[in-house]
């Protein structure tokens, strides 16, 4: 087929078959696929052919928690080549405990329409709280 | 000597133990959890990538918030939760000893449920030979220093196992600007969830080789170097086929053995998994302990340990009930049997006598395996002599992906007790293939 532009072998991750899928688009931009077995394999190789994306979990600096990370991660997945600037972000932050499972940690980030949430609640260690108390 | 009692004992506050404790407190028990850590989650606090809960909690969460929804579950009962505190023994009365800051303690419970999870393979259960430098470490462990405690193990890797741990650890240390050279597998086909070696090597260009090991680690004080070579049908090196990957650190992902050292002291029995041998309604061979998640079987997916555990959770709290839970040593418990191209199968034994109040409470038998190499077109069958007694067909099947499959209890009522329950596969025929 000689009015193909660009083709792509894309293996479905949405369940254990892990079906490869043939993806080719044609010169009218129409894209023909072969291999998916269902409806959500054809909707996910199709995103993965045009914008594939990514949920970014990672961590960030958090002090007074009695350890030195919050784990976060973006609400909604975010394009996949914008995952290094993101990490760029969240290299430079550093949060304060308490931090509730689910709290914004950053908003929009980079404009992708995407929050930065935190994975896990943490307290303020028990023994920050007493050198805070004993130095007022 | 601290004395406490109740009726339910949890042992291990992991995803097991919580979902356990959740369910047996709903069924109206006096539940404590007894966990050796700080805190409670598990392992799942230090696997802080998405992918938790698709099935439960029909959202993609991370570890940590996974086990939020349990702990948070837990705040709103009555549950007791013991932390830094470590069960040292056990008998066979269900009297469990533990240690914590506060000295000894004695719990005796009418019932426990297993769910100490599992512990990773290390360097020496794999015998790799040579100096022992710094800068090798099991997966798990790098994994908690890098999410948790902030620390780095090294800047140039080699992962050794394509486990799912160990490939998500390589995307993890490329984010966090190290360098993984090489995944390398032993085997011909990966060992972890597709979905892993697609988002965490695929992803960032990091080679896998399968059918490859280390042979050798270099270096005396630090690791300088690891050479892998590629490895024949037996497991044997190839010469000529090394390949040398200048490196400081290496990576095992080499496997998991579940965690059943107090589970020995009270008598229970081993099987295949290294975890106890059980029935259908997890009961071990000591009547009134159960056993569930990755303390019983190794599992993938964190759903399937919750799905697990609510079922010992809801066992333990019937036996507490005075509901009869049918031994695994009576007489009418057919042994399951691991049959062609099944690596193993749980449970060990069903009953095939149970109470209908019973049968009621529990609905299905469910069946848990794991093939021995990946498989297409395959139909996975249970015989009991020569009766043919299921039959369902898999496009897919693979040794990283373990299969659950309902065994509807009518159809144990007309078998051969004498006879074991063989599960196994065999190829679907061609004619039937195309068909579909």
């Amino acid at each position: 087929m000689s009015d193909v532009v660009k083709q792509k072998e894309i293996i479905c991750v949405i369940c254990p078959n892990s079906c490869t899928v043939t993806v080719k688009q044609l010169k009218s931009g129409e894209l023909v696929m072969e291999g998916q077995g269902c409806k959500r394999g054809e909707q996910y190789s199709r995103d993965e052919f045009l914008d594939p994306k990514r949920t970014l979990a990672t961590t960030v600096r958090i002090r007074n928690a009695f350890i030195p990370l919050l784990p976060v991660r973006t609400s909604v997945p975010v394009p996949k080549n914008k995952l290094n600037e993101i990490l760029d972000v969240l290299a430079r932050i550093e949060v304060k405990a308490p931090i509730k499972c689910g709290d914004v940690i950053l908003e929009n980030v980079l404009g992708l329409s995407s929050n930065i949430i935190a994975t896990r609640s943490l307290d303020v260690d028990l023994c920050y709280k007493i050198a805070c108390e004993f130095h007022g | 000597m601290i004395q406490k009692e109740t009726d339910v004992v949890i042992i291990g506050g992991g995803p097991a133990g919580l979902a356990a404790a959740v369910e047996a407190n709903s069924a109206g028990c006096k539940v404590m959890i007894v966990e050796r850590d700080d805190g409670l989650g598990g392992i799942l606090q230090q696997c802080i990538h998405p992918g938790f809960g698709l099935h439960e909690f029909k959202e993609e969460l991370a570890g940590p918030e996974y086990a939020q929804r349990y702990i948070d579950m837990l705040g709103k009962t009555k549950i007791e939760v013991m932390k830094g505190t470590m069960v040292l023994d056990m008998t066979p009365k269900k009297e469990i000893f533990a240690i914590n800051e506060n000295g000894v303690v004695k719990i005796a419970a009418k019932a426990i449920v297993l769910a100490m999870g599992c512990r990773e393979r290390t360097r020496g259960a794999i015998k790799i030979p040579g100096f022992r430098p710094t800068g090798v470490y099991t997966a798990g462990t790098a994994q908690r220093f890098v999410n948790i405690e902030g620390f780095m193990p090294g800047t140039r890797y080699v992962i050794l196992g394509s486990g799912d741990i160990g490939m998500i650890m390589a995307r993890r240390l490329t984010w966090e600007g190290a360098k993984v050279e090489a995944v390398v597998e032993i085997m011909p086909y990966p060992s972890g969830l597709i979905r892993n070696k697609v988002q965490c090597l695929d992803d960032f260009g990091i080679p896998l080789y399968l059918s490859h090991t280390v042979v050798r680690v270099h270096g005396k004080d630090r690791v300088t170097g690891i050479t892998i070579a590629k490895v024949d049908e037996n497991w044997k090196m190839v010469p000529g086929t090394e390949i040398f990957f200048s490196c400081d650190t290496l990576l095992l992902s080499v496997g998991l053995i579940p965690e059943n050292e107090v589970s020995k002291k009270a008598g229970v029995k081993l099987g295949k998994t290294n975890g106890p041998e059980v029935n259908q309604f997890l009961q071990t061979n000591v009547d009134g302990i159960f056993a569930s998640g990755n303390v019983l079987q190794v599992h993938d997916l964190v759903d399937n340990v919750a799905i697990e555990a609510k079922k010992a959770g809801k066992m333990a709290a019937l036996a507490v009930k005075g509901m009869k839970i049918p031994s695994v040593n009576a007489g009418d418990a057919v042994p399951l049997v691991a049959g062609n191209g099944i690596g193993y199968v749980l449970p060990t034994k069903i009953n095939t006598i149970v109470d209908d109040a019973l049968v009621k409470e529990t609905g299905t038998v469910k069946i848990s395996l794991r093939v021995k190499k990946p498989a297409n077109d395959i139909n996975l069958k249970v015989k009991n002599g020569s009766t043919e007694i299921y039959k369902k067909f898999y496009k897919h099947m693979r040794p990283s992906e373990m299969i659950i499959f309902e065994l509807d209890p009518v159809v144990l009522n007309g078998i051969d007790k004498k006879l074991p329950l063989e599960v196994y596969i065999e190829p679907k025929e061609q004619k039937e293939v195309a068909k579909k």
